[in-house]
Formats: structure tokens, sequence, C-alpha cells
């Protein structure tokens, strides 16, 4: 299968202005692949209130079924802000790899 | 083409009249350029503003230098500037005053036509305030008949509405009062 | 029917664009442009134009709200002078990249310092690679039909660029003279109502002004050139259906008693009607001198340049700012490099006049010309000369 361009090969390509017509097309560039560290989660000392959502840059923290936020990991930069500012201590960054 | 300069203080309407003047010529079919010496506004401070007329388009966008008509609005600007600078000898030269052309011509050594009206008197008679840039208007047009009185009036209606009837009699008055020496 | 009026024309380009029924004016005031948004806020108070009138707190904010509103698909206007342009100078270039037909006005000024509020064209130089297209007004009637030429312009699904006009601040700005004033109908059949290419909405997404990374960026500076230069054909087109409509002839490149000319003056603005005597002057005095007056800056007509000085022995370039350590003044600067593939061409002077309001009169063009071709050929020092500075 042709790998789906990036970006217009020729100038006349562009839309006028550069335009971008499709929305939601950030979506498609995976983040994640910039992270060094990645946040893992202690559920025991989690308290469901959503600090971390609420400072996370990237806006890639959502609740799971059971009510926890967590990021996702197609998108999380790895910056450890949230578990900067997660003060029950249930976030913690960790190497990748 | 003739070219006018008008001698006056900020606030005092010089470029009303000048506007007031090329809007008469256009109206006639004539074509006319008005303007101000440009820049900012200084109230009290001695101000000139520009005329051209003529029967064809007016090319020339410089400032003027050697009018054919000069009016000076207020006649104690005689003391501060030469208002009779680059004035052709054939030209004219009206003045708001109460002195005669002769005295006139004796102050200030110009040798061409000088014509004199106590404008600031009719206005303080006819409109109750000594502005005298509309009466001015009637004393050119019968010093130079540059544009017909008529034409003048169709401006002033336009610009002073409810009060323009008074601007009207004061130019009226001042055509028939001037006086003029050649 | 067209009207036969006298106005200051500033007030009467108000007019004009009222008559193109922008939906939004954002502008803040600065001499000597500030008769004509100050009268568009009259016509808006008044009830005769329904846009909204954003008084906005600095020229920054005013081409910022341009650029939002042209990109909500609005037809929109501003003007400035100036500081102002330069203070709008962040947001001129992504107007352009954005492709938003906003049309603006400018009293052209020089730019401080020292402070100055008169006219030359320093203003409109700084921002002159900021790829807008860039008219030039001779006189009121010009500076009228150019605001109406320019939406229709800018507009078109083939340029969508920003345009300025350019006006010479008070000598044109401030001047009363006579014009024809289109009527409604007459502008109505001339320019169509703004439909959009595109429109930010929230029913139809899309994104402007997106990052472009150095991938991409070539291409995207490649495309705004392109449609600059191209835009071209479209004001000749546009222009074309002006005349037949309105009877009066535009082109990039105006000239006046070309015919046999060995030596021409070129201007830009509005001393190409005082340069017009000066050359009847010449002529009568057996000098076969011409005049070109250049339009058109921005898309830079080089065709009609290469045509206009065929024959010509020399030409005598009018500039009305200072690029200052540069190889000459913009205008010769962009003439000299135009004609530096071709095997004939004139011998170029370039003299630099009227900064700040300095007042040029008819003699001064006619010591120009002499000058160019006296028989002493005397030479400036430099490709360029600040004319009539003293001193010197």
């Amino acid at each position: 299968m042709e790998k789906e361009k990036k970006w217009p090969e020729k100038w006349q390509e562009l839309t006028p202005g550069c335009m971008v017509f499709r929305p939601g097309s950030t979506r498609e560039y995976h983040t994640g692949t910039w992270r060094a560290q990645r946040p893992i989660y202690d559920t025991g000392r989690c308290i469901k209130c959503g600090v971390c959502y609420i400072f996370c840059p990237e806006g890639c923290i959502s609740q799971d079924a059971d009510g926890y936020f967590m990021a996702d990991l197609d998108y999380c930069k790895g910056c450890g802000i949230c578990a900067h500012e997660c003060w029950p201590g249930a976030i913690k960054m960790v190497e990748e790899g | 083409m003739i070219e006018i300069r008008w001698h006056g203080r900020g606030g005092q309407g010089a470029v009303t009249s000048v506007e007031t003047l090329a809007l008469a010529a256009i109206g006639e079919g004539q074509y006319a350029q008005g303007f101000p010496s440009f820049g900012p506004e200084r109230r009290g401070a001695p101000v000139a503003a520009f005329n051209r007329i003529d029967d064809k388009k007016i090319r020339v966008r410089s400032g003027i230098y050697n009018p054919d008509v000069v009016i000076v609005l207020d006649s104690s600007l005689m003391a501060l500037v030469n208002v009779a600078e680059g004035l052709k000898p054939e030209g004219v030269l009206i003045v708001n005053t109460a002195k005669s052309p002769e005295e006139v011509k004796k102050e200030t050594g110009f040798k061409g036509t000088v014509a004199t009206v106590d404008a600031s008197k009719i206005a303080r008679e006819e409109m109750g305030v000594p502005i005298t840039n509309t009466t001015m208007i009637g004393a050119v047009v019968k010093a130079t008949g540059l544009v017909k009185i008529e034409s003048v009036k169709e401006p002033l209606k336009k610009r002073f509405g409810r009060i323009a009837q008074k601007n009207i009699n004061a130019m009226e008055r001042a055509y028939r009062e001037l006086k003029i020496a050649k | 029917m067209s009207e036969r009026i006298g106005m200051e024309i500033a007030l009467a380009a108000a007019e004009a664009v009222a008559l193109c029924k922008p939906d939004v004016v954002a502008a803040y005031p600065i001499t000597p442009n500030t008769h004509i948004p100050e009268h568009l806020s009259d016509i808006v108070a008044e009830g005769r134009l329904d846009a909204d009138f954003i008084c906005v707190e600095s020229e920054h904010s005013a081409l910022s709200a341009c650029c939002g509103a042209s990109g909500a698909g609005a037809r929109t206007f501003t003007a400035t002078s100036s500081q102002g342009l330069l203070y709008m100078a962040e947001i001129v270039p992504i107007v352009s990249a954005m492709r938003l037909p906003v049309v603006m006005a400018i009293g052209n000024r020089a730019l401080s310092g020292p402070i100055n509020i008169w006219n030359d064209h320093s203003d409109i130089m700084s921002q002159r690679d900021t790829g807008w297209i860039s008219l030039f007004a001779a006189d009121g009637q010009e500076s009228v039909d150019m605001m109406i030429q320019a939406f229709r312009i800018a507009e078109h699904r083939d340029v969508m660029l920003p345009v300025n006009i350019n006006l010479d601040g008070f000598q044109l700005t401030h001047v009363v003279e006579p014009m024809m004033m289109p009527d409604q109908k007459e502008v109505d059949r001339f320019l169509p109502a703004y439909k959009p290419y595109a429109a930010l909405h929230p029913d139809n997404i899309v994104s402007m002004g997106a990052l472009a990374m150095p991938d991409i960026f070539n291409e995207a500076m490649q495309a705004k050139d392109h449609v600059l230069i191209n835009s071209k054909e479209v004001i000749l087109d546009v222009w074309k259906e002006w005349e037949e409509q309105f009877g009066r002839k535009y082109e990039p490149i105006g000239a006046y008693r070309m015919d046999g000319a060995e030596i021409a003056l070129l201007t830009m603005g509005s001393m190409g009607d005082t340069a017009e005597v000066a050359i009847d002057e010449l002529r009568e005095k057996g000098v076969k001198a011409g005049l070109l007056k250049l339009k058109l800056w921005r898309p830079f007509p080089t065709e009609e340049l290469l045509k206009a000085v065929k024959g010509l022995k020399t030409l005598v370039v009018i500039d009305r700012a200072v690029s200052f350590g540069g190889p000459g003044a913009p205008v010769c600067s962009e003439i000299k490099a135009a004609l530096y593939d071709q095997k004939e061409r004139p011998l170029i002077t370039n003299y630099i006049i009227g900064l700040g309001g300095r007042d040029v009169v008819v003699t001064d063009f006619v010591k120009m010309v002499q000058q160019a071709i006296g028989p002493q050929k005397k030479k400036p020092a430099k490709a360029y000369e600040i004319y009539g500075v003293r001193g010197s």
C-alpha cells in the first residue's frame, strides 16, 4: 500500500493560503513518539480529582471506564506536568524502553 | 488658471472658505482645487489656505507661491505676515478691514488692485459672531468674478443647513459693500 | 448615473468604499488618512451603510480585526498611514498568506523620525515585500476608482489577495477637487456581492494560518509569489471592464507625450500631474521628453516597463523614499533590476524628492530632466541623489 503523503509534493498541490479543510487532522500526528518518559499510575492513590486532566498541555488525558484519569500514549509527549501536579502522588514518570 | 491664497488664523475657517469657493466653481462645471496649508491644526496661529480655479483640468499639485489673488480674513495678521508676498503685480489683494483700499495700499506697498470691506462688522450684525470666512467669499466674488454669487449658495446651504441663510446674507452684504481701488 | 462632485479626496474615497458595501470596517486614526475612516463612521452612523464599524485600540488590532472578519467571510476595509502601517506590520504578511481580500487605503506619510506627518512613500516601501497588491493613485478620480476596483480585484477567485491603495497624504487626501462619483447601481453592476472561497464557520470547518514546517515552506512561498504575479492578468481584465463601464482608462504604467520621446521622467503617485506640466514646458523648448506614471507597484509590471522604455536614451526615475544604505531608491532599484537583462536600455538617473512633504514644483522636474541630459554630464557622486538638499 502506498504510504500516505504527509504534505503535498508540489507547490501547485497546496490549498489557497494553505487552508486546512479536513477537521481533526492534528489527530493523525502521533506525538507520542516524542516521549522519553511515560506516566504510570497508582490507582490505589488516585482520588479521581482530574487535576492531571486539567493541566495536561496536550489534552490527551481522559477518564477510563472505572473513572480513573489516564493519558493516551499515542499523543502523550511525556512532559511530566501531570505527575508534578498530582498532589496525592498517584502518577510517576518512568524512562521509556 | 487663477491661484488664490487665503490668510487667516487657525479656527477662523479659512479651510471652509477654500472648500466653499472650490465647490462653487466645481458646481459651475469649472475645475478647482481647495487645500489647507498642510499640517497640524493650530488654533490662533497664522495659517494659509489655497485655491486654484481653471476651466481645464488642473494638473499642478504643488504649493502656491505667486498667487493672483490674496485674501486676508483678519487684518491683525498684516503686522505679522507679509500678506502681499509673491502676489502678482497685476493681482488683487482683498482685506477684511474698516480701512479704505488706499490706506491698505499705503500700508502694504502693494501697487495692484486692493479691495476692502469691514467683514467683521457685517458678520457681527448678520450672524452675531465675528467669523468672516463665509462673509469674505462675497468680497472675493465681487472683486474677481471667478464664480457667480448664486453658485456659492448651494455649498453654503449644504454645509450650514439651518444657519446657511445668515451666512448668505452676510456674504451678499460683503459683495455689495466691497470698495475697490485699481 | 455617475455624478460630478466636488469633495475632499479622503471623503470621496470613503464614499466610494461605502458604495462597495463593506461588512466590516476597523480602523485607528492617524494623520493624514484619518478622514477616510472618520467619514465612513459617519456614513455608518447615518444609516447609509450597514456595516460593523469597529473602533479598535490600535492599528495592530485594526488589521487583526480585519483579518478575522475577512476570514469569517466579511468584505473588509481599513485605512492607515506611516507609523500606523508599521504597527500593523506583524499582521500585514499574514493577511496575504491567508489569501484574505482585505482592502486598505494608505494615506502615505513619512516614517519618523524626526517626527513628520507629511507625505512621502517610505511607509508603504517598508511593507513592499509582504505579498499585497499595491496601487498608486495620481489624483482624486483615481483614488475613488481604485477603491472600487480594489474590492473586485482582491475578491477575484484567481487572486484572493489583499490590496492597498496609496494616496499621497495631504497632497491628495486633504485636497478638494472635482471627481465623477459612480452611483450605487453602477457599483453593484461592477462589483458583485462577495462570495468567499472559504469562511470560518462551525458548520463548515476550515483552519486558516496553520503551521508550515520547512518541508513545505518553500512551496508555500512559491505559491504566494505565483498568485501575486498572476494577479496582474486579473487586474488588467478588471481595468478593461472598468474602462468599458466608466470610460476611464487604467494601465500599470500610464504614458504622457511618450511619442518620439528620448528622455522620460517616471513618477509614482500624485507627482505625475505636476510632472505633466513640466513635460509640456520641456516639449515647448524642443526637448523630446515624456512621462511614465507607475500605477501598479505590486505585482511589478516588468513587461509593461520594457515596452514603455523602448527607444528611450535616458530615464529619470523619481522616488519618494530612501533605501538607506542601498544601491538606489526603491522604485529605481526595481527598474534597474528589471532592465538588467536587456541589451538595449536607457541611462538611468535617480532623484529622491518630496521627502516628508517637501514641496516639488514644475521647475524642479524641468531641472531634473535638464541635468540628466545636460552637456556637463554632471554625474551624481552616488547612484542616486536627494534633490534639493541644502549643503550638497
